[in-house]
């Protein structure tokens, strides 16, 4: 216990001076990989990993009603689990309010950009669409949950095939079609810590900081959406700086997909 | 010279900036960011010397030392008493806090003070807020016995009680009736025209920040204004947050 | 440009604003942009329960916003649902800057916001009926907050987002502002804009927070200061 506060500590200092425990600057990423089609089950799948932080996201199709004010588009849904073998700090029992938070801000990055084209997987309009269901699972947690969570989700999303369906029965054993996308958004947070801004904290970073800028953008540059977390206020000029440094970065993620 | 933004009996909104200024120093429910000393509380800003503070117009009870508190034992231990003074924090009056020896071999502690019954104690040490020691020895303090007991906004008591007990002796010489007054907003009154008495702490409580309130309580009750509390010779002093009448 | 109901871009709704509104409570508000209105009333500090809900240090800002079942054009179902659930964390993450939670260790505050129309805004409004709530409990804070959406429909920055707009805008972006201090407490966005407009939808949200503001706090003198 002694050990793991002398490390708290360290990294609070080193952090205070602008540095990081494991020495890389403060707009630096971990090393990211990202696992694409690990599985065959699901109809899209992908494992990000972000240093120790894997999410992976899994894409399931089924067909179902549109909703009444969209009846002529499928529909996509985003649900996050942070299971209990992930970190000693999930607990088992029903969604807790920051695993809604994670799946609603990445569901947002996605659906504003309008990745999945979903007015392509209307069957018959207002009786049969295609429901998108992603979820993501979080295998092991080391911070930067967001990040990771979302880069698996879309990378999925663009590796799922939609499975046949003849005669109002869906054939999982035959996927041929890519889910129709258009769109590579990806999600970079900004941690602020006192007067510094940095990008893929560890756990431990990320209890540290005191407020933190969600910024999903799309190829063009364009901002498709944001969400300040944490309990401190921002100037309006960090706002637009924290805008800036997740911009840069999302364009090298990007590449990735 | 500092200029104040806002001035003397001011209402202001957690969030005003009082004045610009090195040479003062935040008071009460005021704190300081820069150069400027800004309200914390809704309330009327006061000066005094060069101390910003400001009165607040609502708020639970924040118990400090040496408040008199009326407090009704809400569990028994083995070295103590736990009390409710009607505050999110409880207070605890250990053994070394009453009066006389109490031998605990011989002595059950219920037969001293028992759950629900009421006291006036006082409060004596205030660590943290959840760590406060309450006491007995002080010669206000008492078991309260029968009589009405009635709560007030605990913001609005240095009123009732009024400059140097100015307030609450007049109320007290028209009614006869004996009235304890807890800095935590409970109030004890026995005998005497308790009805009358209770009208009058009523008006107080809903006038209380307006002038001119003695004048008018003292004639609601027919009666003849009083200078101080000569009575009893209990100090019923309030702090910076007594006003003038 | 006009917008579907006549307003000037950069136009609020017309606002209602009354403290005081549940006796009960400790302090208590009612805020109203337009035919979106919100009723937040404050209880405590008070002690909480259960203890391992409790901070060392710090009082818990306990945040509650929920819809009432005949705020919304289709009825609503009780009890909470996600989207509710994540109004409650950035609304509690909204007020908390403002409030000095450190003078109450192991308290809660709470805070219940019930909606009682909705038609866009409803966490905005939920803010600034908040907001005035604590200041009125006479909780210790350093500065009230104030709440509004802003938006881009048809090239022109708009504020206070209503009915079809929030469809037809570039992007949906509630801002919650301590005007006093210059500490943004909430920010999201939902849409698809360029960062250069998107800077400029934020400084109009700064800027109507402001005004707010302002009526915040005669909302607060008005029920306090009695002639």
């Amino acid at each position: 216990m002694g050990e793991e506060m002398k490390d708290m500590r360290y990294i609070r200092e080193l952090l205070e001076r602008g540095q990081r425990a494991d020495g890389r600057a403060l707009d630096e990423f971990r090393k990211v990989q990202l696992e694409i089609a690990p599985y065959e089950k699901p109809e899209g799948c992908a494992i990000a990993t972000i240093g120790e932080t894997r999410v992976m996201a899994g894409v399931k199709m089924e067909v179902g009603e549109p909703f009444a004010d969209r009846p002529d588009e499928g529909v996509l849904m985003v649900n996050a689990e942070f299971s209990p073998l992930a970190s000693p700090d999930f607990e088992t029992g029903p969604p807790s309010v920051v695993s809604i938070e994670l799946a609603r801000v990445v569901d947002r990055g996605i659906r504003e950009s309008g990745v999945v084209d979903l007015k392509k997987l209307c069957m018959i309009p207002k009786e049969s669409v295609w429901i998108v269901c992603v979820d993501l699972q979080i295998l092991n947690h080391d911070g930067n949950l967001i990040d990771a969570a979302a880069l698996a989700a879309v990378a999925a999303l663009l590796n799922a095939k939609i499975p046949e369906y003849k005669d109002e029965m869906i054939n999982y054993e035959k996927k041929t079609v890519k889910l129709p996308v258009k769109a590579k958004p990806v999600t970079v947070t900004v941690f602020k810590f006192g007067p510094h801004l940095l990008l893929d904290a560890t756990v431990t970073e990320g209890g540290m900081s005191t407020a933190a800028m969600v910024v999903a953008t799309n190829e063009v540059g364009n901002i498709c959406a944001l969400q300040k977390l944490g309990t401190e206020g921002i100037s309006e000029e960090e706002v637009l700086r924290m805008w800036a440094m997740a911009s840069e970065k999302a364009k090298e993620l990007r590449k990735l997909l | 010279m500092s200029d104040f933004l806002k001035k003397e009996r001011e209402f202001v909104v957690p969030g005003d900036l009082i004045v610009v200024s090195m040479d003062n120093l935040p008071g009460k429910n005021a704190y300081r960011e820069g150069e400027g000393i800004y309200a914390k509380k809704l309330g009327l800003v006061t000066i005094a010397n060069r101390v910003v503070s400001v009165i607040p117009l609502n708020g639970i009870y924040i118990p400090k030392v040496s408040d008199m508190v009326i407090a009704e034992i809400k569990e028994i231990q083995s070295n103590g008493w736990v009390l409710d003074i009607n505050s999110p924090y409880e207070a605890f009056l250990p053994l070394s806090g009453v009066r006389g020896y109490i031998d605990t071999n011989r002595t059950k502690l219920s037969t001293v003070y028992d759950i629900g019954e009421r006291i006036y104690a006082k409060i004596i040490v205030v660590n943290q807020l959840d760590n406060m020691y309450a006491s007995m020895h002080d010669p206000e303090t008492r078991k309260l016995k029968g009589g009405r007991l009635i709560t007030m906004n605990p913001a609005k008591v240095p009123r009732l009680i009024g400059r140097a007990g100015s307030m609450i002796a007049t109320i007290k010489k028209c009614t006869s009736c004996d009235i304890y007054i807890g800095h935590n907003g409970v109030i004890w009154l026995e005998g005497g025209q308790m009805d009358k008495a209770m009208e009058a702490i009523k008006l107080v409580e809903e006038q209380a920040y307006t002038t001119g309130l003695t004048d008018r309580v003292t004639a609601m009750l027919g009666g003849k204004k009083e200078e101080k509390d000569e009575e009893s010779g209990r100090e019923e002093t309030g702090r910076t947050e007594t006003f003038e009448d | 440009m006009k917008r579907a109901d006549g307003r000037k871009p950069d136009e609020l709704r017309p606002l209602k604003i009354e403290v005081g509104v549940v006796p009960n409570a400790n302090g208590s508000a009612l805020f109203s942009f337009g035919r979106t209105t919100a009723i937040a009333a404050v209880y405590g500090p008070r002690p909480l329960h259960p203890r391992h809900l409790q901070v060392s240090g710090r009082a818990y800002l306990r945040t509650i916003y929920s819809l009432v079942p005949f705020s919304t054009t289709e009825r609503n179902r009780p009890g909470p649902s996600r989207r509710s659930k994540e109004i409650c964390k950035v609304t509690m993450n909204a007020l908390e800057p403002a409030v000095f939670l450190e003078e109450f260790p192991k308290a809660t505050i709470d805070v219940f916001i019930d909606i009682l129309q909705a038609d866009a805004g409803t966490r905005t409004a939920g803010i600034n009926a908040a907001s005035m709530a604590l200041a009125d409990a006479g909780i210790p804070m350093r500065d009230l907050v104030a709440s509004v959406a802003a938006g881009m429909v048809e090239g022109e920055h708009i504020v206070d987002l209503a009915g079809k707009e929030e469809e037809t805008t570039a992007c949906d972006m509630p801002v919650a502002y301590m005007p006093g201090k210059k500490k943004i407490t909430l920010l999201q966005l939902d849409g698809n804009i360029a960062p250069d407009d998107a800077a400029k939808v934020l400084k109009l949200a700064l800027e109507k927070c402001e005004y707010i503001y302002e009526r915040q706090k005669e909302a607060l003198r008005a029920k306090w200061v009695k002639k």
